[in-house]
């Protein structure tokens, strides 16, 4: 309940409207018998869940419930999560297609047979129940579906513009589209990947570059908060992967020589620089994975740890040091988002540079 | 730790976005918008090489307009010689024509008055031949019929003959 009220006030402030502040006391003091836990809040905040929480308004909670996809030993299995009622901590039991379901810390148990409630062990881990695969529509996945909506919008939107100009001047959309289109191109690709073999991967650098940064802008948009995609390890590690497996298809012959012999190095080098060369194959896009999941998820973090000490301090006269605080922060994220787009796309840029340089550098 | 646990939920889904999102995203937005950017760079550049040889033509025109002004000036120049000299010459030539003709001419008006002035004189020779041949008719006539008188003429005509 803590948490519901702070995230009224969390909005509230962020909005800076101080009759929202002002309402506040009354109701934390409702509530002060429970102790306020920034932990559990901050990670359910940056952590998945199977609602699209936007809003509680005195105790009502306004949300978007999304459907629950889960393959089970009985087969596919769907329902919505609305079937919670807003319940995390496993109390709630959904029957369904001979199963019984839990949503405990925003993770989907199935209770073994037999059981009727969620027993919990001593590691805080359930103790009667498993994960099946788990495959829903979370808030994530919703928020990573509206901006590919938007980008359809945007982007095909530009390129229609194009099509009606003449002498293909850009016009509308476009004229904002295209400085960003071509500073990929002429900042990150041509420079990385060199004039002649840029052209194929400019889809793949376009795409990345702007899915990663609209997410990124998502994530910090209040009324969406906790649609924390870039800031998710799952969606970073994808991205990370793809940019992998293209990395790896494209290398010629120079780049897995430069791998497993070095050329220009005596032969003991080119052994003892092998194995090296082989885990950098994996550490770079382990690198891109981390670098954006960690940079996006901080920035929620430090937010959030920020309100979260007008709770720990349980008084209003933090608020504007908070508020202060998170707004400069929150100033920094918006830099941060483009930043970390452009890092992952000239970072893998310059691998797929790598993977089909064509000259000897040694 | 379970934030840095990758669910398998959104990794499937991701994919499929990611994929969905990538295939439509080239065939509806980068290629037309990279295409039209490099057809205008192209046109572009085609229309500034288009300038430079218009320029480059122009430049060639103006040396060519220059040497061609050049030539007509020179042209002009020995025209205006030439035609300086015809003029020399023919003044002198016509100055020797009208020389040469004029003496031609004083030379036969000179020989004209030669030969008239011989006539003449011949004429008046003959006329004085015949007047002095009359003359001494009518005065033989006349002296004769007077004997003294015809002396007196005879002697007077001998003293202005003698005297001539």
């Amino acid at each position: 309940m803590n948490l519901r009220a702070f995230r009224t006030l969390f909005l509230g402030l962020l909005l800076i409207t101080f009759s929202v502040v002002k309402a506040e006391p009354a109701n934390s003091e409702q509530k002060e018998e429970k102790k306020f836990d920034p932990k559990e809040l901050i990670m359910h905040h940056v952590k998945d869940a199977y609602t699209f929480h936007i809003i509680d308004i005195y105790d009502k909670s306004y949300s978007i419930p999304l459907p629950v996809i889960l393959w089970t030993e009985n087969g596919l299995t769907t329902f919505m999560s609305s079937a919670f009622h807003h319940d995390y901590h496993g109390k709630e039991v959904v029957e369904k297609n001979g199963g019984r379901f839990v949503n405990f810390h925003e993770k989907i148990y199935q209770l073994e047979d037999g059981a009727i409630t969620l027993e919990i062990g001593a590691d805080e881990k359930p103790f009667n129940a498993h994960k099946p695969l788990d495959i829903s529509i979370t808030r994530n996945v919703f928020m990573m579906w509206v901006s590919m909506l938007v980008l359809f919008i945007i982007f095909i939107g530009a390129a229609r513009k194009y099509k009606k100009s003449e002498n293909f001047v850009p016009k509308g959309i476009a004229s904002f589209v295209e400085p960003l289109v071509l500073f990929i191109r002429d900042e990150i690709a041509i420079p990385m990947i060199g004039e002649k073999k840029h052209k194929r991967y400019m889809p793949y650098l376009l795409t990345v570059f702007f899915f990663i940064w609209l997410n990124n802008i998502f994530g910090l948009i209040p009324i969406i908060n906790g649609a924390n995609l870039t800031g998710n390890i799952a969606f970073t590690m994808t991205l990370a992967l793809f940019t992998f497996i293209i990395t790896t298809v494209s290398g010629n012959k120079n780049y897995w020589k430069h791998i497993f012999w070095m050329p220009g190095v005596p032969v003991p080098m080119k052994i003892f620089l092998m194995p090296i060369e082989i885990i950098g194959m994996f550490t770079k896009p382990i690198s891109l994975m981390i670098r954006l999941f960690a940079n996006i998820t901080a920035g929620h973090i430090i937010v959030l740890a920020l309100m979260s000490l007008i709770f720990i301090f349980n008084s209003i006269a933090v608020a504007p040091i908070s508020v202060a605080f998170s707004l400069f922060i929150i100033v920094i994220e918006i830099v941060v988002t483009a930043i970390q787009a452009y890092i992952f796309t000239i970072l893998s840029a310059l691998y797929f540079g790598m993977a089909t340089e064509e000259h000897e550098h040694h | 730790m379970d934030l840095v646990t990758p669910g398998f939920g959104l990794v499937f889904w991701t994919v499929i976005t990611f994929l969905i999102l990538l295939f439509i995203l080239k065939k509806f937005a980068w290629k037309p918008i990279l295409g039209a950017v490099s057809s205008r760079e192209e046109s572009i550049k085609d229309a500034l090489a288009a300038a430079e040889a218009a320029r480059r033509e122009m430049e060639n025109l103006q040396a060519d307009n220059e040497k061609i002004l050049q030539e007509a000036r020179n042209e002009r120049e020995l025209m205006m010689k030439e035609a300086r000299d015809i003029k020399v010459k023919m003044i002198a030539d016509a100055r020797e024509e009208a020389k040469f003709t004029t003496e031609k001419m004083i030379l036969q008006a000179q020989e004209a008055i030669q030969s008239e002035k011989k006539a003449a004189v011949a004429e008046l020779k003959n006329q004085v031949a015949t007047l002095s041949l009359e003359i001494a008719e009518k005065v033989v006539k006349h002296e004769l019929s007077n004997k003294d008188q015809q002396e007196k003429l005879v002697q007077e005509m001998l003293g202005k003959a003698t005297l001539n």
